[in-house]
């Protein structure tokens, strides 16, 4: 065990975990931040993408030593109160349905905008493909991107 | 005008004793958990609520607060059943909050999601309470004002008498009519006159999702609960022999591990307690991160089981004999075995005319065999389960579909009566059937029992993928009769599965044809099977509409006029007396569908492919468009018509049918689980190939007929259709045609 202090959505979290712990746990378990969500464990789903740095990372596969010091966005720091122009679009285009996968999807797209304000289709499957919706919203997930590219 | 009488039910109605003298008042800290901050914020809090019904409470400054009463997974009930009550109440939707019911059958009536029957089973339901609602408020007016009820009307949440000009908002009056009697009969709304059912109403809890709120099962906490994770047999046909706690007890975080026996020894199961499982080991700790450190260390011997027989209850209340064979199988062996009993006469479940004579007599005949394997649900969220035993009374918070299918079970499990189990219905990760089978429940109940603590069960990927209640492997053998004339004389089917049949022998082309022959078979088999999107639908449409294709193409007809015809014939002069269809509605999403693509017309760059089916209630039809590039299906576009009757929320009815549509093409092309010694031979999703975005429909269209039939389904019925409409555009596009899923790309591409 050992402990970390960690710059989540720009506060200060201190926690006591063993070293190896992914952050995924670390936010889930310890600091009861719910919003990113355990899929496969592998990164093979981004159901738990979060950003490092700005950049999208899976956080099943991220140690929480790996992200000591470092700067830490989860969905619940996206944005005050939903304003974020792709949870503004999300809601726009209706496009969650079990909702399980979104605030992955949501991180996914944060990180592709933020590179291309404008993607083209073949940019958002790109970056989007290690994102699965078992629901099937992938269409509605394409719009939303695109309407927040447009408003954004 | 529809009269409703409210004495069906009328438990729904009792008001709670506690409100007796004068108004229930309630505290309105719950707000804290309600699903929408901006409406929360549009709207000022009400100082009192009034409980009018169970469904509903109305708070003094006009605010409304509908209970949403079934699981939600995804099919955005929360939303469309609260717009039902909210529809016959009179109010303004913005003024509404919506709140998840608690499990409270007494209350709320069969809690369930499943069969696409929610909306279809709440329809008269939830308006009548929101009719007696407004019922009580108007009756609640016309004393106040000595008017005659009859002469008050309202919108938007006011009460109005036109002669004397007065008007009252309801939050001003809730109290009062708090304390009216409920009507013996209330009359319900004339459809012309909806202001809310038919418009498109946006989820309710997308707010919630896009900001991460807590909402799923697995997010649920508890102060100083424990973590626990579970070691199940790594093969079907396998059971617990023996577990070394030594082997990780002194990990760090771990706090024991247990042995679960799920059932007592002759308790008798009904249907959704399914489990190849029963006896597990559970580890459990102070986080899952170290939990799942001792899963991989864990020492567990594992034996073989023995053959044995149990009788289950059905969801009808029949109790059947299931017979589960010892030994561990393999996708190898099944597919000999079905071989076998492809080619060996089934049980015969449908004969109409003289088919054996039909097809002495044909000038051609044509056969195909269509296969699928077995599928796993794969929800997003694992399986998982809150459970909190303090001596004789449970706490249970968790995702699943049908709540009071696995309550007795716990109970009994557990030893406590089902009266001591309060149970909180969670937001699901997806179902899509997995989660009527709720032994997760039973299992974290267990745990907390033997831990005497709150504890939360979550299944790794893995587990959840390889304890699974799969969608079973099928075959199905057509052969159509061709007479010199060109013309269809006989439909034979023969369809099985491991291990359950998956034929509807009354469904069309059933009805259609003077001669049709329908059989079936079965092998036992220990792997776990249940309900998966459309069970059985999902892989007969598929096989079924490609076999029309081919006949179809065979005597030289159009695709859609062929069914058509068929379908006129079934309309005109039906064979037999059982057919499960309307022919007339059948025909309407074919021809909506035919408007809506141009079929006649336009054929694009695109190879398209047409199909419908009929299941829970509701009609679809799919024309698909598909381009092979780089060897790869690419599906361009799909036209949808579906009669589903009235559409309660049309936008959120259209992302049923895209999801549908996209879990459909995901699973022709890539669903497959295989078996190896009755191991799972996939884990996660490395592996198991998942539909993504890149291989997503580039365009969706969704069409629905308008008519005033009352509500169907909208979950399950646009899915078995689509795996039919992918095939027979795929043949356009390769002149391959795929027989067995999934589909692939195997020859030359045309042009």
């Amino acid at each position: 065990m050992e402990v970390f202090t960690l710059n989540i959505n720009g506060e200060k979290q201190e926690v006591n975990v063993d070293p190896n712990t992914p952050i995924l746990w670390v936010l889930r378990d310890s600091l009861q931040m719910m919003g990113t969500k355990y899929g496969c464990g592998i990164a093979q789903c981004g159901a738990c993408t979060i950003h490092v740095e700005g950049v999208a990372m899976r956080s099943c596969q991220l140690s929480v030593a790996a992200v000591k010091g470092k700067k830490i966005t989860t969905i619940e720091g996206l944005s005050e109160n939903a304003s974020h122009p792709l949870q503004e679009a999300w809601i726009e285009h209706d496009v969650p349905q079990c909702g399980y996968c979104q605030a992955g999807q949501i991180m996914s797209a944060a990180a592709l905008l933020k590179d291309k304000p404008n993607p083209s289709d073949a940019d958002i499957d790109a970056a989007m493909n290690g994102n699965i919706c078992r629901c099937g919203t992938y269409t509605r997930i394409k719009a939303a991107i695109k309407t927040a590219a447009k408003n954004g | 005008m529809t009269i409703i009488k409210t004495s069906v039910g009328r438990r729904s109605f009792l008001k709670s004793s506690a409100m007796a003298g004068g108004g229930l008042v309630i505290g309105f800290n719950f707000l804290s958990s309600c699903q929408s901050k901006t409406e929360e914020e549009i709207m000022a809090m009400p100082k009192e609520w009034f409980d009018i019904n169970a469904y509903l409470k109305i708070g003094d400054n006009g605010v409304v607060t509908i209970v949403s009463p079934n699981p939600e997974f995804g099919q955005n009930v929360r939303t469309s059943m609260p717009m039902l009550i909210a529809e016959e109440l009179d109010v303004d939707w913005e003024k509404v909050i919506v709140e998840q019911a608690p499990y409270h059958p007494e209350k709320y009536g069969f809690q369930f999601t499943g069969g696409s029957r929610g909306i279809m089973s709440r329809w008269e339901p939830l308006r009548m309470a929101g009719a007696s609602a407004r019922h009580m408020l108007r009756e609640a007016a016309a004393q106040q004002w000595q008017v005659p009820m009859e002469e008050i009307s309202t919108a938007s949440g006011v009460l109005h008498h036109e002669l004397t000009g007065k008007s009252i908002p309801y939050g001003e009056i809730a109290s009062e009519a708090s304390n009216i009697p409920v009507p013996k009969e209330v009359v319900l709304k004339e459809i012309k006159d909806f202001k809310i059912i038919g418009t498109s109403r946006k989820n309710v809890d997308s707010k919630s999702i896009v900001t991460g709120e807590p909402m799923f099962g697995v997010d649920y906490y508890q102060e100083g609960m424990f973590y626990a994770m579970i070691e199940h047999p790594p093969a079907f046909g396998m059971t617990l022999k023996s577990v070394d706690k030594s082997s990780v007890i002194n990990m760090p975080g771990i706090k024991d591990v247990l042995t679960i026996k799920s059932y007592k020894d002759g308790y008798e199961k009904r249907v959704f307690d399914t489990n190849a499982f029963s006896e597990i080991v559970a580890i459990v700790g102070n986080s899952t991160w170290e939990v799942m450190q001792a899963k991989k260390q864990l020492k567990i011997e594992w034996q073989a089981i023995e053959a044995y027989s149990e009788t289950v209850t059905s969801f009808r209340g029949d109790k059947k004999t299931v017979n589960i064979p010892a030994g561990l199988e393999s996708t190898a062996k099944h597919n000999k075995q079905m071989d076998i009993l492809s080619a060996k006469q089934g049980k015969i479940v449908r004969k109409d005319g003289n088919p054996d004579l039909a097809f002495k007599n044909a000038a051609k005949v044509i056969e195909r065999t269509y296969s699928a394997p077995f599928l796993a649900h794969n929800c997003m969220e694992p399986m998982n389960a809150f459970a909190h035993v303090t001596g004789d009374s449970v706490k249970i918070a968790a995702p699943l579909q049908i709540p009071g299918s696995i309550l007795p079970t716990v109970a009994a499990s557990l030893g406590v009566a089902v009266e001591n189990i309060e149970m909180d219905i969670t937001r699901m990760g997806g179902g899509f059937g997995r989660r009527a089978y709720a032994h997760y429940v039973v299992e974290a109940a267990l745990i907390s029992q033997q831990m005497e603590a709150p504890v939360k069960l979550i299944y790794s990927r893995e587990d959840d993928m390889t304890h699974g209640i799969y969608r079973p492997t099928y075959r199905a053998t057509y052969r159509a009769a061709i007479d010199a004339n060109n013309n269809l004389t006989a439909l034979h089917v023969k369809a099985g599965g491991i291990p359950e049949s998956p034929l509807f022998a009354d469904r069309f082309p059933a009805g259609a044809l003077d001669n049709y022959l329908a059989e079936e078979w079965s092998i036992e088999s220990n792997i776990t099977i249940g309900a998966f999107r459309a069970p059985r639908s999902n892989f007969m449409a598929g096989a079924e509409q490609s076999f029309l294709d081919e006949i179809a193409e065979t005597i030289g007809k159009d695709p859609i006029q062929f069914r058509l015809d068929l379908l006129q014939r079934a309309e005109d002069n039906p064979v037999g007396e059982k057919n499960d269809y309307d022919a007339a509605r059948y025909a309407g999403v074919l021809k909506l569908v035919r408007d809506k693509s141009d079929w006649d017309v336009n054929q694009s760059n695109a190879h398209r492919g047409i199909s419908a089916y009929f299941c829970h209630n509701t009609y679809a039809a799919h024309i698909l468009d598909v381009t092979i590039e780089n060897g790869k299906p690419v599906v361009q576009n799909v036209s949808c018509a579906i009669d589903c009757g009235v559409v309660v929320n049309p936008d959120a009815a259209k992302n049923m049918a895209e999801g549908a549509i996209i879990d459909g093409i995901g699973n022709a092309l890539f669903g497959e689980l295989s078996f190896k010694d009755g191991i799972p031979e996939k884990k996660n999703f490395d592996t198991y190939r998942m539909i993504r975005m890149s291989e997503a429909p580039k365009n969706i269209d969704v069409h629905f007929v308008e008519n005033e039939i009352a509500p169907t389904g909208m979950g399950e019925p646009p899915f078995p259709p689509i795996f039919g409409a992918l095939a027979n555009a795929m043949y356009k596009a390769t002149g391959t045609r795929n027989y067995d899923q999934p589909f692939k790309v195997t020859k030359d591409v045309l042009g």
